[in-house]
């Protein structure tokens, strides 16, 4: 009888272990946005396809992962001319590096529902070390996380060429994201 | 006979500035308009619509001076003989062109600034002074405002060009020395 107990609570371990796994991205709540600015102007962009694999653990942020893929094919400023240059060679190149990633290296817990993401940000081939602020709010079954971080265009070669002249458009790009998750444990 | 002629009376100094000046950078302004539009995405395109938009600003600006100096300095009469060698339809066409260029003076920049803050690139002057945008920003509304800044843009061009062409009228058939009372230089 206790063998079979064991048995079945050892089943039920395994079944709930993947939990944790299951947590989606809701893309319809979500969003990546973009802020560059072209001589003073800010000019606002998003991403309209991305994915996430996330498994994050609140009570264990170290041992999250979050994975991240964007299609930089779905970039868009909402203008026509524009969105017709971005997928080129000189921009995100989206032929050859149609998706950029992001995986997760170290989650640090902060306190307060802020937590420290860092990993590797992969954009049109150049790899580079990324430190991300993420805050995350709980609303019934939906956890949002949101933050904002900033990078230098040209470490990713975004903008090529005659592009490259920082006075047209800055270096600095903000991204921002609100990605809303479910299967998230509470807070 | 020839001693008993009054002196024609000029234009004041600063309305002459302020009447060559704007003359000169709308002209600017025009062709440069022209030519931008004809571009193709580069940032000789960008550079220019900037410029465009900033060179507007300070248009705007300056004709709400000149706006403000010509209310409170009343403009020279036409000379008597001038005035009474013009039939009725000239000078309905003397004041309805004048009234109709200062109107232009404010509607074609007010238009431009709606357009860009409706198409989403709020104008940020010389790339550090930003100004409100006073439409919301909304595709659809640009669209409906650009033809109207094209329109008023060629509408002020035809109204400069008759300008020019009675003032030349003026100056090379009547011989009547009119345009002396807007010429820089001699007082």
């Amino acid at each position: 009888m206790s063998y079979v107990r064991t048995l079945v609570l050892s089943l039920a371990a395994l079944v709930s272990l993947p939990v944790l796994a299951q947590q989606k991205l809701v893309p319809a709540q979500s969003e990546i946005a973009f802020v560059s600015r072209q001589m003073g102007v800010p000019v606002e962009g998003r991403f309209k396809k991305f994915d996430a694999e996330v498994s994050f653990n609140p009570a264990k942020p170290d041992t999250s992962k979050i994975a991240f893929t964007v299609d930089t094919g779905s970039a868009t400023l909402g203008v026509p001319e524009t969105d017709a240059e971005l997928p080129k060679a000189t921009w995100f190149n989206v032929p050859k590096f149609p998706q950029a990633t992001f995986q997760s290296k170290a989650v640090k817990g902060l306190g307060g529902g802020k937590f420290e993401v860092a990993g590797q940000l992969s954009i049109k081939g150049q790899v580079r070390d990324v430190v991300v602020p993420v805050t995350l709010t709980q609303s019934g079954a939906t956890t949002t996380a949101t933050g904002s971080f900033t990078l230098k265009r040209l470490a990713f070669k975004i903008g090529e060429n005659e592009w490259s002249d920082t006075s047209m458009v800055a270096d600095d790009v903000q991204v921002r994201f609100k990605l809303a998750l479910t299967g998230v444990a509470k807070l | 006979m020839h001693n008993t002629q009054v002196p024609t009376q000029r234009y004041s100094g600063t309305a002459i500035t302020l009447h060559w000046l704007l003359g000169l950078a709308l002209v600017g302004l025009f062709v440069v308009g022209l030519y931008m539009t004809s571009l193709p995405f580069s940032p000789q395109r960008l550079k220019l619509y900037n410029w465009h938009k900033w060179a507007g600003v300070v248009v705007l600006t300056l004709s709400f001076l000149r706006l403000v100096w010509r209310l409170t300095h009343r403009p020279p009469a036409l000379p008597a003989a001038v005035a009474a060698a013009m039939p009725r339809w000239q000078h309905w066409a003397h004041h309805g062109t004048h009234h109709a260029l200062y109107a232009l003076f404010f509607a074609v920049p007010l238009l431009g600034w709606a357009y860009s803050s409706a198409a989403g690139f709020p104008i940020v002057v010389f790339g550090v002074l930003p100004l409100p945008d006073f439409v919301p920003a909304d595709k659809a509304l640009a669209e409906l405002i650009k033809p109207w800044h094209k329109l008023g843009a060629y509408a002020m061009a035809a109204l400069v060009g008759l300008h020019v062409a009675a003032a030349l009228k003026h100056q090379l058939i009547d011989r009547d020395g009119l345009l002396s009372r807007m010429l820089p230089g001699r007082s």
